[in-house]
């Protein structure tokens, strides 16, 4: 075992804070520099110590946006995206479960082959096949509209295979019993497999809300109209978009704001989330 | 209930693998059937097959009148209780054993009425709004045969429901079972390896062996007359001694060997039929030297080997004896209970 001693213990501790310390100050940064006014950015020097401009610049960045920089109020951006991490987060789920289904419990030709393609995709991020996804939604004309934000996105390999995993866990038997009890495939989907598989259900829907919500690059491609930006591009088209200079204390902000419904995920859905990541229930 | 015809029936594997060959069987209405073997003989392949959950390669498979080679399990009106007993986790008791019949399109009446009727004879009815993990491994036992009984199906089929309990609650369940099913008159086709359950539990015992039946027959019936040398080995426990006759060959003998059927190469005699004492009764008799004594309670079993030629016997005996500390001592059995077999063909000779 780990020797316990005073010394190694206050090294690890030590270690410790200096990595979270090295995580934390970027959000501290930010957050401090949400609190100033937008002329203390200009003097180069970053304060270390809250500001009093705090609640003007919220209100300012909640009610009024940016209408200089091209995009819309921050509730827009935030429903917008909102919609956009659900939609992926609940697709993903609803596309994985089923497809794990169709893996685990029936065989049909080709379906280790399908299998092994659907693992394959894992090793692909959307970046590599952004273009040519582009070019198929731009063809279905799906540019500027919440169904180009998501569907591209909603196929997921990551899900489809741990929900294999996971169905690969339950005892044959339970099948078998849900068969005696009259239960066809989807009513044994349904009654069974749906509850047993909540907690992980749950777990993967945090992971991929946050996913849905973080999403970047693909946004920032497809939507030209502001209606349908969302708020992490937003941030990016406030520092760049303009003539000015960026408004640094409302770019954080909104950056803090951004930052908020992942974290209210995280907070709300913590319990099952752990549960669904270690615990099997049998 | 009804009673199940199978003809012929037989299953091979997608690899080839012969599991049950062409077993022939009528369980009569309200019977009570344990299959019996070790494990690998196909014991729970033929009773799945009953089931619906594997498909019938070949041969014939009718529950009452009609034949249910090509139904749905659910279709054949029959229930089953899985080892594992494959409770639903998430679903409470009540739930459990209402599914199937909600599957049915009961009404939400009638199902409450049922369910709370079968708890009641299972007594857990105290459990019904609990779920399985909060059970003991004998409580979940009783809610899987809830489950079972709930519906009240034409035959009943179970799949070592008990080996999963202690032994002193598998004893319990083991008679309650019993009474169960007397009262309830339900055909019922019961698999273990356990041959103590089998005899206990069953109005007709099944053995098999490597996917073919070795014989059928009630209990006592097996028990006392093997029809095969490997259902004289693997009924009874201990198991029966079995004595090559040129291992006992010996002059004292040659009166009492004439007297067996031809062919008879092998010689059974269960451990509670060896006697210390000589019987008045035509007789053979042998020299052994004790190797192990193993004090059980009530009986002891005293481990022995042939003089002749190291042939490992076991007897049933009261208690320890000055005998035993001899270097060699004379076993005695009666002709009348010796079980005559032939090694090549595995089967008794005297039939």
């Amino acid at each position: 075992m780990v020797e316990n001693d005073r010394w190694s213990r206050m090294l690890a501790h030590a270690i410790l804070i200096l990595g979270v310390a090295l995580v934390i100050f970027p959000v501290y940064v930010a957050i401090i520099a949400s609190t100033h006014d937008g002329q203390t950015f200009l003097s180069g020097t970053l304060p270390l110590l809250p500001g009093t401009q705090a609640w003007q610049n919220y209100t300012t960045v909640i009610f009024e946006g940016r209408s200089r920089a091209g995009t819309p109020p921050i509730a827009q951006m935030l429903w917008n995206s909102f919609i956009m991490a659900m939609t992926i987060a609940l697709g993903k789920i609803a596309i994985s479960l089923l497809s794990a289904f169709a893996i685990v419990y029936f065989r049909f030709p080709f379906r280790m082959f399908f299998f092994w393609i659907i693992f394959m995709t894992l090793m692909l991020p959307v970046e590599v096949r952004i273009v040519p996804t582009f070019q198929v939604v731009a063809d279905l004309g799906m540019l500027n509209s919440f169904a180009g934000l998501s569907i591209p996105l909603i196929a997921s390999a990551t899900a489809t295979f741990l929900f294999r995993q996971f169905f690969m866990t339950i005892p044959e038997e339970m099948l078998e019993a849900a068969r005696m009890d009259g239960a066809g495939p989807l009513k044994f989907f349904r009654d069974i497999l749906l509850p047993l598989s909540i907690t992980n259900i749950a777990a993967l829907f945090v992971i991929m809300f946050i996913y849905g919500w973080n999403q970047y690059l693909w946004p920032l491609l497809i939507t030209t109209d502001p209606g349908y930006y969302t708020i992490v591009m937003g941030i990016q088209r406030m520092v760049t978009g303009g003539d000015s200079e960026p408004l640094w204390h409302l770019v954080m902000a909104t950056v803090v704001i951004a930052a908020l419904p992942p974290i209210l995920v995280i907070l709300f859905m913590q319990r099952l989330f752990v549960k669904g990541l270690t615990e099997t229930e049998k | 209930m009804s009673s199940i015809r199978i003809h012929n029936l037989s299953k091979v594997y997608a690899d080839g693998t012969h599991a049950v060959k062409g077993i022939d069987l009528t369980i009569r209405d309200g019977e009570f059937i344990v299959l019996v073997g070790p494990s690998g003989c196909g014991k729970s392949t033929l009773l799945r097959m009953i089931a619906g959950l594997e498909t019938i390669t070949t041969g014939d498979l009718y529950i009452g009148e009609q034949r249910v080679n090509q139904l749905e399990p659910a279709q054949r009106d029959i229930a089953m209780v899985f080892q594992n007993y494959a409770l639903y986790p998430h679903m409470t008791v009540y739930q459990n054993m209402a599914y199937g019949l909600k599957n049915r399109g009961w009404q939400k009446s009638a199902i409450e009425e049922r369910v709370r009727k079968t708890a009641q004879m299972l007594e857990i009815e105290h459990h019904l709004t609990r779920k399985p993990k909060a059970l003991s491994g004998g409580q979940r036992q009783r809610v899987a045969m809830g489950r079972a009984l709930v519906r009240e199906p034409a035959a009943f089929l179970l799949d070592e429901p008990l080996s999963n309990l202690d032994a002193k609650l598998r004893v319990q369940m083991r008679v309650e079972i019993k009474q169960l099913q007397r009262r309830l008159q339900t055909t019922s086709l019961y698999v273990t390896h356990d041959q103590l359950e089998a005899m206990t539990l069953g109005d007709r015992l099944v053995v098999l062996n490597q996917g073919q039946i070795e014989q059928v027959g009630a209990p006592l019936e097996v028990y006392q007359r093997p029809e095969t040398l490997f259902v004289a080995s693997f009924i009874g426990s201990p198991n029966m001694n079995l004595i090559p006759v040129q291992a006992i060959n010996h002059p004292l003998n040659q009166a009492a060997l004439a007297t067996l059927p031809q062919q008879t190469d092998i010689l059974g005699v269960r451990p509670d039929k060896l006697l210390l004492q000589p019987p008045t009764t035509p007789h053979i008799q042998f020299e052994c030297s004790m190797t192990l004594f193993e004090p059980a309670g009530a009986e002891s079993h005293l481990y022995m080997r042939l003089c002749s030629d190291e042939h490992n016997l076991v007897m049933r005996v009261e208690s320890m004896s000055e005998l035993f500390q001899q270097p060699s001592f004379t076993v005695y059995a009666e002709i009348q209970h010796l079980h005559p077999f032939n090694q090549s063909s595995g089967k008794r000779t005297d039939s």
